[in-house]
């Protein structure tokens, strides 16, 4: 049984019919808001929340039809439940609203108990829809989730250009063999938080979390500008979230946390992952290998953040960088120039 | 207050007043009885302008809210001109809706005040 207290919209440029379809959902415990037209409907469904949307056909202005598209095309109110309440005429009137997405029709005038019925549904399952998507949104990222919902789930992968970063606690084994598994847990959590931001204010994604590293794209699932900036400047947030952290530690008695991170940037293999019932958004390929090679590089060399020399020459000349010739990678055939970049 | 005109369906009228209170229907007769004349006349100002649309739109609305009180006759004809649309028969033929209108309005008006 769905909620009340839900906030419908009415779209009828006739008074009787809104009078009639207000009075109904007011009756099932709903709050009913009227427009006039479809125009007037859009302009309320860009501002405010709606629940549910109750549209006739024949409008002046912007007909129902047109709205039907306009929400269609709208990844905002695309999933806002629509159902059609006309008094249309022809069969293909019916079934070009279903076409354009609205959940039911219902013929004037209509039955109010069909009318309770098709309501208490559609909220029901916007409802669950709702649900669904909060669950989604807390295991993958936002712009995993918004990838699924355009265009849908499959296994597979494609061709990217995108920037990977690969980024991890130095000394993790020792701190934690320091502090309790609850403190540890805590800590990390702290930390977690501070990367998603920086990663995720330059459109990136976290791919992977493995102990205290993580793994981050950008440039999939969704295209990014630069990839190779919006990396790099991520980075950049990072190290100096984590020295305001490492200020609060210090003041706390605590030691400093110090992290490496690489970058590479090039073509990458996107996508979904593992099996039907369990998969997750990930990339592949030789761009990604090298980001690892470099984050673990930092380490060898003692500096902080390590790029290749593709992300280097996608960051123009603005940024300092010192040119580390020869580096032999495993699993790399070439010897390679590399950047240490000042963070 | 019973029914007793042919121009409204007893049985439509009566179950709207049984889901949707006595009070309510009077507000919206009301509203209808308002409503209504404008959009006959909006009907007559499509024919002389040649405004396809809007004289299917204003007959639409009439069927539509006809139907809502059970006003068969009335609905009737105003379906006849939203699916006939702009015709050399207009004239008799919104000669027709607005005697089925007028029967119509009497029959809900004496139920209002009766």
């Amino acid at each position: 049984m769905a909620e009340t207290g839900q906030r419908l919209l009415i779209v009828d440029d006739n008074k009787v019919n809104r009078l009639l379809l207000s009075r109904s959902v007011e009756m099932l415990g709903h709050h009913a808001e009227i427009a006039e037209n479809g125009r007037l409907a859009m302009a309320r469904l860009n501002k405010e929340a709606f629940d549910l949307l109750l549209l006739d056909i024949e409008m002046p202005e912007m007909d129902g039809f047109e709205v039907l598209e306009a929400l269609k095309a709208d990844l905002a109110l695309r999933d806002l439940p629509v159902i059609v309440t006309s008094s249309v005429e022809g069969l293909e009137n019916i079934v070009r609203c279903i076409e354009l997405g609205a959940e039911d029709y219902l013929p004037k005038p209509v039955n109010k108990t069909l009318l309770e019925a098709r309501i208490n549904s559609c909220l029901e399952k916007k409802r669950l829809r709702d649900e669904q998507r909060r669950l989604l949104q807390r295991f993958a990222t936002r712009e995993v989730a918004q990838d699924l919902a355009e265009q849908g789930f499959s296994i597979g992968g494609r061709r990217v250009e995108a920037s990977i970063l690969f980024c991890d606690i130095r000394g993790f084994t020792a701190l934690s063999e320091a502090q309790t598994p609850e403190e540890s847990i805590e800590f990390l959590n702290a930390y977690y938080t501070l990367m998603f931001d920086a990663i995720a204010n330059h459109g990136g994604i976290v791919t992977l979390m493995i102990g205290d590293g993580l793994m981050a794209v950008f440039g999939a699932p969704q295209a990014l500008e630069n990839t190779a900036v919006s990396a790099v400047s991520a980075a950049q947030d990072m190290f100096a979230m984590m020295a305001d952290f490492n200020s609060e530690r210090i003041a706390a008695g605590a030691p400093a946390i110090r992290i490496g991170a690489g970058i590479a940037t090039g073509e990458v293999v996107a996508g979904y992952a593992g099996t039907e019932a369990r998969a997750s958004y990930t990339c592949i390929g030789r761009t990604v290998n090298l980001a690892a090679r470099l984050e673990a590089h930092t380490k060898a060399i003692g500096c902080e953040l390590l790029i290749d020399e593709t992300t280097k020459n996608g960051l123009g000349a603005t940024l300092e960088s010192r040119l580390i010739q020869g580096v032999e990678f495993t699993g790399f055939s070439e010897v390679m120039d590399v950047y240490s970049i000042a963070t | 207050m019973t029914m007793a005109d042919l121009p409204l369906d007893a049985d439509i009228f009566d179950t709207l007043q049984d889901t949707m209170g006595e009070g309510f229907v009077e507000d919206l007769v009301n509203t209808f009885l308002e409503e209504a004349p404008g959009l006959i006349k909006e009907m007559k100002a499509a024919m002389v302008v040649g405004d396809a649309d809007k004289f299917r739109r204003g007959a639409h609305s009439l069927k539509s809210n006809a139907n809502v009180f059970g006003a068969t006759d009335l609905a009737k004809q105003a379906r006849q001109l939203e699916l006939g649309g702009l015709n050399s028969d207009n004239g008799p033929q919104i000669e027709a809706l607005e005697d089925r209108y007028a029967e119509a309005s009497a029959a809900l008006i004496e139920w209002r005040d009766g």
